[in-house]
């Protein structure tokens, strides 16, 4: 089997058996990313050479040393370009950080070097992780390697279409509204955005500090849940880091959905859904019980308060992280400015772009004497109301399912132009990270167009072993699923979707 | 997609002081043009989030962390060592090993 074909976790068990060298994993995935990355830009830096060759000695000796034992250690893997990474440029896709050159790693990054994995590069994202599509990057925007005509999602949306493409076996993203989940759905990969404090944010370049979470992106839920357990764990560099115990995942082997109750939000599946996307989600809901869940519809009210609640809080956040930037220490600066507000008010407005500024402007505001109350303080009890909701269903269920965006991806160009229609493409994700949920999404079918679709699992609080466990066991029986092609083994692909969504929504609630 | 809200009273929520005045906490030196957008945009968003006033939350604490979060305090004991050289290497501009501003007063 080609390299390139292997999940993450096959080719670190043939490294471990011999059978493939460190570098010709690393060396296979370079050759991807010199081949294809001209034509997708998911990378904005690639590894240099003579490191990269370093490293590759000392993992291949360290693992037959005995010094990295983990189940992925000799495997290649692409970082998002917020997370530091000492030695190697870190930019946040802004001119602001253009030439910013991390002097320590962020502890992510730390334990997969520790667990003998390679960085072979940093991943195109949107600016500071501000957007829903890799357009607001400083340095190109990605393509879709389904369709390069469309976007591949965001912001973490060159680790994604790294993988989809080919050019990594796994990556690093991060996700603070959906910016895991969105462009894994876009770009047919798995990724996973863990509990709030799971991973540490040690070195991630804050957006949104309540909401930020690091996260893996992979081939499928297996690799994903390899990355997970080795990013994953306490930190006294970050005190919102979890002190709980992370469980073990169990046997992904034997995951089975029997006697699963899966919850589905009535209002996720309703008219601001793609139609496309709601029969593929329907679909995978008919396999899943098929396979022993037992699934309910819901209603859940807050749906459309959600997005408002997240931009006041996210952006509020976003104002006051992003005030470190001033030209001084790092970054940026005008030099022309002859005094020092003026060189403050330069830099920033020349360094960083315009959906950043978008953002610091409005959370100014919403911050500022007169508007607080009116706003951010508004938006946070509107979150203990979203919460609330959300705690009720986790009573009654194992998990909650719901697509991953509305739509699938769209056309390039075609979101910038009105904000709050993209702001609109994170419904489905934010309330998520508002609540601190663990959440994975994983391809379930494909559009008309052959845009591959993303289904949602989204769990109470710690509960990442659960999802991932449901979303194996629905793997099992969703058939192949690689770039280009989604076969399905299962005859539900030929039900009429208008009358499973019928009976589902007259059948319960 | 859901409906956006859009106040029809035409009461501007963003007039040129309440914008001077989010320039300089925000610390952006706008173009004209940039700040005529800006300012339209921020209108536009807000009417949008102005949904939220349909919720009674009267009776509602903010909810600031999801987890139980406290201080987490340690003894100030020097782990790391002078790492200036380091800490100096992204600077725009130094000077005998210190960050170099403009003239500020």
């Amino acid at each position: 089997m080609e390299i390139i074909g292997m999940t993450a976790l096959e080719l670190a068990e043939k490294i471990k058996n011999g059978e493939v060298t460190v570098k010709d994993a690393v060396e296979a995935y370079i050759k991807q990313i010199e081949e294809k990355d001209g034509q997708y830009n998911a990378f904005i830096t690639v590894a240099e050479k003579e490191k990269l060759e370093q490293r590759i000695a000392e993992v291949q000796q360290g693992i037959a040393d005995g010094k990295y034992r983990s189940n992925l250690a000799g495997v290649p893997i692409a970082v998002k370009d917020n997370i530091c990474t000492k030695g190697m440029k870190t930019t946040c896709a802004s001119k602001m950080l253009e030439g910013f050159v991390p002097t320590y790693d962020a502890t992510a990054v730390t334990k997969l070097e520790e667990a003998g994995m390679i960085v072979i590069g940093k991943t195109n994202m949107d600016e500071f992780a501000m957007g829903s599509t890799t357009e607001t990057s400083a340095f190109g925007v990605t393509r879709n390697p389904w369709n390069t005509d469309h976007v591949p999602g965001g912001s973490s949306g060159g680790s994604c279409a790294a993988v989809a493409a080919g050019e990594a076996p796994m990556a690093l993203g991060s996700d603070t509204g959906g910016s895991i989940r969105q462009p894994a759905s876009y770009c047919g990969v798995t990724g996973l955005k863990p509990t709030y404090g799971r991973v540490s944010r040690m070195g991630l370049i804050a957006y949104a500090s309540s909401l930020d979470q690091i996260g893996p992106v992979g081939k499928n839920v297996e690799d994903c849940a390899a990355l997970y357990q080795i990013i994953a764990g306490h930190d006294e560099k970050d005190s919102t880091s979890l002190k709980k115990t992370v469980e073990k995942i169990d046997d992904l082997a034997m995951a089975s959905l029997r006697g699963k109750t899966i919850g589905i939000p009535k209002e996720y599946i309703g008219e601001g859904t793609d139609d496309e996307v709601k029969s593929a989600i329907l679909k995978a809901v008919m396999i899943m019980e098929d396979a022993g869940a037992r699934v309910e519809f819901f209603s859940l009210k807050m749906v459309d308060y959600v997005i408002p609640a997240y931009y006041i809080i996210a952006c509020a956040e976003a104002s006051s992280n992003l005030e470190r930037f001033d030209g001084v220490k790092y970054g940026y600066r005008n030099m022309e400015a002859e005094g020092l507000h003026e060189m403050y008010k330069l830099s920033r407005a020349e360094g960083f772009g315009e959906e950043v500024k978008r953002r610091i402007l409005l959370g100014s505001f919403v911050l500022s004497a007169g508007y607080y109350d009116a706003y951010y303080i508004k938006a946070l009890k509107t979150k203990r109301l979203i919460k609330e909701e959300f705690d009720e269903a986790f009573k009654k269920y194992d998990c909650i399912l719901a697509p991953a965006a509305p739509t699938t991806a769209p056309k390039l160009g075609t979101s910038l132009s009105d904000p709050l229609q993209m702001y609109l493409s994170d419904i489905y994700t934010v309330a998520v990270n508002l609540c601190g949920f663990p959440a994975l999404s994983m391809p379930c079918g494909v559009d008309s167009k052959g845009l591959p679709i993303g289904v949602q699992f989204i769990g109470d609080l710690f509960n990442e072993n659960k999802i991932l466990n449901m979303a194996t066991a629905y793997e099992k029986v969703r058939e192949d699923f690689s770039c280009g092609k989604f076969s399905s083994k299962n005859n539900r692909d030929k039900e009429p979707v208008q009358n499973i969504l019928k009976i589902k929504q007259e059948g319960e609630v | 997609m859901s409906e956006i809200m859009m106040d029809d009273n035409g009461e501007k929520k963003i007039d040129d002081k309440t914008m001077d005045n989010v320039e300089i906490l925000a610390k952006l030196a706008l173009t004209g043009e940039e700040r005529y957008k800006a300012m339209a945009e921020m209108e536009k968003i807000l009417s949008y989030v102005d949904k939220l006033n349909e919720l009674d939350t009267k009776d509602v604490e903010p909810l600031v962390h999801v987890m139980p979060h406290t201080n987490v305090f340690r003894e100030d004991e020097i782990e790391n060592d002078d790492g200036a050289e380091a800490t100096l290497s992204n600077a725009p501009k130094k000077k005998e090993n210190q960050f170099m501003v403009p003239k500020t007063v």
